[in-house]
């Protein structure tokens, strides 16, 4: 049996189809959002290095670098904003976040 | 043969470990499950012969990503079972769209094949088994991808940055060290010479503080 490119596609589909469900199910605890999206980015990882390997072409491997470090960055970022938003407020509940509105 | 089980050992553990995460209730558990994910996926990496982004996968995800997630995990003193209120609420309409997902990705996964420009397209063919995984893309990315490469150091500068930006207070009433104006200190200012009459001593108001006078000798 040969693994083909359509088993790893399979694989990145239902990675990135168990990120927006996690997004949507946990609604209140951003921490496992963050988790979620990083699930996302995996599977969109996942999808570059197949094409790059079935395809013969090492830009798709370049680029999941790139994904990596977009997605080290945004953890940073988005863990630094939550942590000073648990310092302001003492909690991390998400959907009463309106303080910025006008 | 042995391929084949291989990819499906790694795949059915990235996605069991993947549901995991965002079912445990837990976030400590959430992160523990991501790391295996990551794992496997670097794994999966390896089974089609991506090594580098695999070891990077490895280094980066787990070594510095899960680890920054589970130091803010446990920073935060935060009650995460009355977090967990919504799930049933929001669950049904997940579940919908997420089928409605999944549905189309793996159609279009199953229906999609290369088109007939797609290999001559190929921006920089794979070396064959001539270079390794790694050396083929150390030869394009510091040179066909040098620009784009060093745009992602800029934008880790920038992450890193705002990090330590938007984290940073100070806090009032914390004795700190002023290396600037320790270094500022010249002896001009700092040292000074005195001729004091015997049994006088010098009255500066700084240095060595005078005990009160208690009639002893002085």
């Amino acid at each position: 049996m040969i693994i083909g490119i359509g088993h790893y596609l399979a694989v990145g589909a239902i990675l990135f189809t168990l990120g927006v469900l996690g997004i949507f199910i946990n609604r209140k605890n951003i921490i496992v959002i963050l988790m979620s999206v990083e699930l996302i980015l995996l599977a969109v990882n996942i999808n570059f290095v197949a094409f790059s390997i079935f395809l013969g072409d090492m830009v798709g491997q370049i680029f999941a670098m790139f994904v990596l470090t977009v997605a080290a960055g945004e953890a940073a970022i988005g863990l630094a904003i939550l942590v000073i938003y648990f310092r302001n407020r003492g909690t991390i509940a998400v959907d009463d976040v309106r303080q910025m509105r006008g | 043969m042995i391929q084949a089980i291989v990819f499906y050992l790694f795949a059915s553990v990235v996605v069991a470990s993947a549901l995991m995460v965002i079912l445990a209730r837990n976030p400590v558990h959430s992160v523990l499950w991501l790391i295996l994910a990551f794992f496997n996926a670097a794994g999966l990496f390896l089974v089609i012969g991506a090594e580098f982004i695999a070891m990077i996968l490895v280094i980066v995800y787990v070594g510095a990503v899960a680890v920054l997630f589970l130091f803010v995990v446990m920073m935060l003193d935060v009650d995460f079972t009355a977090m967990r209120s919504g799930f049933t609420r929001y669950l049904p309409f997940g579940l919908l769209l997420g089928l409605v997902l999944a549905v189309e990705l793996v159609t279009v996964g199953f229906f999609w094949q290369f088109g007939d420009l797609a290999v001559q397209a190929r921006a920089a063919p794979a070396p064959g088994p001539t270079l390794s995984n790694t050396q083929a893309i150390g030869t394009i990315l510091y040179t066909d991808y040098i620009f784009v490469f060093q745009m992602a150091g800029m934008i880790l500068l920038t992450a890193m940055v705002g990090a330590i930006v938007l984290t940073l207070r100070h806090r009032p009433g914390v004795k700190r060290q002023s290396v600037a104006a320790q270094n500022a200190r010249t002896p001009a200012n700092a040292v000074s010479m005195k001729k004091p009459a015997v049994g006088v001593g010098v009255d500066t108001g700084a240095g060595v503080q005078r005990v009160p006078d208690e009639g002893g000798v002085r």
